[in-house]
């Protein structure tokens, strides 16, 4: 039973989500879904166990063996993207469900929680898959199900923002299978160990580089990676509050891991290669990334852009790590990618707690004003996040800024360091503008009945920014399971 | 011994939590405040006595991450910036007690709670085993006093405050956060050691850019061009002005500064590398401009905060000068000047409370009317102006001493204008309060303030003075730093 683990953390979702889809009552699909994620998680936590007792996991789906056959491949840093989603996908569950109930109509809840699992399923696909277009089914899978969560937002613009983002993700995915194809037609292959050997030899031809550069272009579709983030921001402002919580923790994510797994699995990337010129356009998208970003933020005055936007920054720093390309920078992008989600998913699920108090879908600066009295643990909550964000020494973003410095400083890039110093103050603006608006200003809303919060909500919030400061001093979790991803991907680093 | 250091730093900590979450009333809060303040000066008088016998005491909490160690550990200067903390902790604590509650201030919770975090932050600081913990401790405290510094809640301090975090971040990030950094790149440690870190090899022009981002990436010693967040943060509540922007937030500061040239370069490679030819002359004319600026000025808490500033810079120019003679002289102007402005500052809010006058040139013939205060104050000026027997003097006299042997003329002089200076702004106001005709008399007719409130005063007035009696504490401490 326990060798079958692989396949079953992805399986076990999706036969919830069928179950889901014909039952259709609410309690009982929130219940199978918070069982699920319970499945997976363990699921993962022991994959993990077991990776780091006696390495790789390779494991045959239906008995065929590789490279004909599927494979499922099981490492370190798979392990880590698997305990995240799960990690999320329960948090978020426990967080929402009042939350879900508010904002999603009755008839339509069950089929939510259908899609919330058929996403997650598809996101773990991706990470366990050892097979490129395996993985494209699994991106597909995501996709869609992600376009139908975006769409069933309340605002009517969710359905633009999710057609928006339909056309886009399925150009990325184009892409990538375009890219896949490349390969295939050149090494006769899918499995991606397999493609990584075979392509050794021809490593330089044209074919290749055009495959990569599909792959490339087609993931930062995903990604959100500058310039191809313009999906992102309306996405994320248009969905219900949970589902955007549980996109900015994932699903960018997951897009980063499997660019990454082609990067330094497939097409064998090493330590130092800063002056390949893909690693320099990785490099100069980051840091447009970053700023950009910022500034947006610092302009928009729609709460859930303004973090959005943020988290385009914040992919930035991710990717930026990639492009650092030595042990300490990769380290940096590879921890960012848990305190990324952590940072992120507290200021949604705090931001989600608030609308669901105030009685308001799409929250704006000054709806925030004089919220600091009537909310005082949200408000609290929401500033320790951001400082986390902004990356002060004791929370989470700081274990980041200091890894990508030391990348930086480490190639001999000191604008670098200078850079990503003065972007990290950009967040102080944008953080300050809305700590300004919560403390100083006289209340906007008073006369309005606020909804009190419910306890699980209440706790999950608290849990998620606590361990933005647990994280900060304790990293020996955080830090040392990346230090083994980082390990695992890229061995000889 | 280290559960006497965990609970040095969580003491406080734990006062500040109570704060926030104790009954609207208060007087339990005043009584848990005040108490836990005593029992913390007891705790360090303990650590104090192992110490001095020469017991070793440290406390490994956590390793973040290679280099990111948060350790604690007591050492002769982190011993005296301590102890004077937690001092001035238990009377400025009972000073705003009488100061907030006379002046009907709001949210006294948050703002003990902060008040109190801000003293756990800077224990922690003084208390720090490597650079590292120093940098975390320095921008925990300065995102802890932010909420005391914007305490009135009003457009004034809402502007105040955001200028005091913005230069104060700005400059920790974009200086002190490299430099250590680049530290850690090229000594593979953090450790604080007398007698410096860097290996011989390192190049000196190296050295050279790594002490100007240490110097102005604390922002908290406020040397000019660094010091515009110290008048910006005097819209704060007066104990704020008086306990954090007169002793825990710019002592952290030079506390830092100090540390850093004698535990990081070493003094002797300080002098050596060229660190003091510029350091001595930007610290001079930070202490000669920022004293003619206080000349100048007629609010009273700026006045107070630009003579910080020049004072501040006493303690700089005595860092880079980095002679033993002027390290004991930093060591000791550190406590003799923290004990007489916050006199000072007391005294400002005493004042406040009782007359709400904020400017100089109403202060005359309040001395008849407010004499406890007036006294405390005088007492406070002579010891910015160093005029025996004030403890203000022994400073001075150290860096004076350390000049005239190593014959430093720019040293002399700057000394020499700033005494001047100090003594042109201060004595025309004790003369005023003391021995000018009161020109409006006030319609209510005031005293001295409540009783509550002129005890810490004058209890700081005669630390001041008793210092310069029995100077011994400081001495002797910062004898055992150099190891002498």
């Amino acid at each position: 039973m326990f060798d079958q683990w692989p396949s079953l953390v992805v399986a076990v979702p999706l036969i919830a989500a069928g179950i889901c889809a014909i039952i259709r009552y609410e309690f009982f699909c929130w219940l199978v879904s918070i069982i699920t994620s319970l499945v997976s998680l363990s699921g993962s936590i022991f994959l993990y166990l077991t990776v780091k007792a006696s390495g790789d996991i390779s494991y045959k789906l239906g008995g065929w063996a590789p490279p004909v056959g599927i494979e499922y491949r099981v490492d370190i840093f798979a392990c880590y993207l698997l305990i995240l989603i799960s990690l999320v996908a329960i948090a978020v569950l426990i967080y929402g469900r009042k939350l879900i109930n508010k904002e999603i109509a009755s008839h339509l809840r069950g089929w939510f929680y259908s899609m919330y699992l058929l996403c997650m399923c598809g996101l773990m696909g991706i990470v366990i898959t050892g097979d490129a277009f395996n993985a494209f089914v699994f991106m597909e899978i995501s996709s869609l199900s992600m376009y139908t969560l975006i769409a069933l937002g309340r605002d009517k613009r969710a359905l633009l923002a999710s057609y928006q983002y339909l056309i886009l993700g399925t150009l990325g995915a184009t892409m990538y299978v375009i890219g896949v194809g490349l390969l295939f037609n050149v090494t006769g292959t899918l499995n991606l160990i397999d493609l990584s050997i075979k392509i050794q030899p021809i490593l330089d031809t044209p074919v290749i580089k055009v495959a990569m550069s599909f792959i490339f272009a087609g993931l930062s579709i995903k990604i959100a990676l500058f310039p191809l983030h313009f999906w992102l921001p309306n996405a994320y402002a248009f969905a219900p509050s949970v589902v955007t919580t549980f996109l900015a923790a994932t699903a960018t994510k997951v897009s980063i891991y499997l660019l990454m797994r082609y990067f330094y699995t497939v097409f064998g990337f090493s330590f130092g290669m800063s002056s390949e010129l893909i690693i320099g356009i990785i490099l100069s998208c980051s840091i447009l990334a970053i700023f950009v970003g910022s500034f947006s933020a610092i302009f928009e005055n729609n709460l859930k852009r303004l973090l959005a936007f943020s988290s385009v920054a914040q992919i930035g720093y991710i990717t930026l790590g990639i492009a650092i390309a030595n042990n300490a920078g990769l380290t940096g992008s590879m921890v960012h990618i848990f305190n990324h989600a952590l940072m992120k998913a507290s200021l949604f699920m705090i931001l989600g707690a608030i609308a669901f108090q105030i009685h308001k879908d799409q929250l704006t600066l000054t709806d925030l004003s004089g919220l600091g009295k009537q909310m005082p643990f949200s408000m609290a909550a929401m500033t320790i996040a951001g400082l986390s964000l902004l990356g002060v020494p004791g929370t989470v973003g700081f274990v980041t800024k200091w890894y990508l410095i030391q990348g930086a400083m480490q190639n001999g890039w000191w604008w670098l360091v200078v850079l990503i110093l003065v972007s990290s103050l950009l967040v102080l603006i944008y953080l300050g503008k809305i700590i300004e608006t919560v403390y100083f200003k006289p209340a906007s809303n008073t006369g309005i009945e606020m909804n009190e919060l419910p306890g699980s909500t209440f706790i999950i919030i608290l849990l998620a920014v606590s361990s933005c400061i647990y994280l900060g001093f304790d990293t020996s979790l955080t830090l040392g399971i990346a230090e083994e991803a980082v390990n695992a991907l890229v061995p000889e680093g | 011994m280290s559960v006497y250091l965990a609970s040095a730093i969580l003491i406080p900590c734990l006062v500040g939590l109570f704060s926030f979450v104790s009954p609207r009333n208060g007087i339990l809060r005043d009584i848990v405040t005040v108490s836990g303040a005593l029992i913390h000066f007891f705790v360090i008088y303990k650590i104090y006595q192992a110490f001095s016998k020469g017991e070793f005491i440290s406390l490994n909490v956590i390793n973040i991450f290679p280099g990111g160690n948060i350790e604690f550990i007591v050492e002769p200067l982190g011993m005296l910036f301590s102890g004077l903390v937690s001092i001035l902790w238990l009377l400025s604590s009972i000073y705003a007690i009488g100061y907030m509650r006379a002046h009907k201030e709001e949210r006294l919770g948050s703002f003990f709670g902060f008040f109190a975090f801000a003293i756990s932050a800077t224990i922690a600081l003084a208390y720090s085993s490597n650079l590292f913990a120093l940098f975390v401790f320095y921008e925990i405290l300065t995102f802890i006093t932010y909420p005391l510094v914007s305490h009135g809640a009003d457009t004034e301090s809402q502007m105040g405050a955001r200028r005091y975090i913005l230069i104060l971040v700005s400059s920790s990030v974009l200086f002190f956060l490299p430099a250590i950094v680049a530290t850690y790149y090229i000594t593979g440690t953090l450790d604080f050691k007398v007698g410096g870190i860097f290996p011989d090899a390192t190049q000196n022009y190296i050295l050279i850019v790594l002490s100007i981002l240490f110097v102005y990436g604390i922002g908290k010693a406020a040397l000019m061009p660094m010091h515009k967040w110290l008048p910006s943060a005097m819209v704060a509540p007066a104990p704020v002005s008086a306990l954090l922007h007169a002793v825990a937030v710019v002592k952290a500061g030079v506390f830092s500064v100090l540390k850093i040239v004698v535990c990081i370069f070493g003094i002797d490679h300080f002098q050596d590398f060229g660190g003091s030819d510029w350091l001595v002359y930007i610290a001079g004319i930070s202490i000669v401009l920022a004293s003619s600026i206080a000349l100048v000025q007629d609010n009273l808490k700026s006045r107070l905060a630009y003579s910080t500033i020049s004072q501040l810079a006493y303690v700089v120019l005595a860092a880079g000068i980095a002679t033993p003679l002027a390290i004991i002289g930093a060591c000791v102007h550190i406590v003799a000047h923290g004990f007489s402005k916050i006199t000072l500052f007391f005294a400002a809010g005493s004042i406040y409370l009782k007359s709400h006058i904020k400017s100089i040139s109403k202060l005359d013939g309040l001395g008849k009317r407010m004499p406890w205060t007036m006294g405390a104050f005088g007492i406070g000026a002579l010891g910015m102006i160093g005029i025996p027997p004030t403890a203000g003097f022994l400073g001075k006299w150290f860096i004076l001493s350390s000049a005239v042997t190593f014959q430093d003329y720019f040293v002399l002089i700057v000394l020499m204008i700033s005494t001047i200076l100090n003594a042109a702004y201060f004595l025309p106001i004790i003369y005023g309060a003391f021995f000018k005709e009161e020109k409006n008399v006030p319609d209510n007719n005031h005293g001295d303030a409540p009783i509550i409130v002129i005890v810490p005063i004058c209890i700081t007035a005669l630390i001041s003075i008793l210092l310069f009696c029995f100077p011994n504490i400081p001495v002797s401490l910062s004898y055992k730093l150099l190891g002498i």
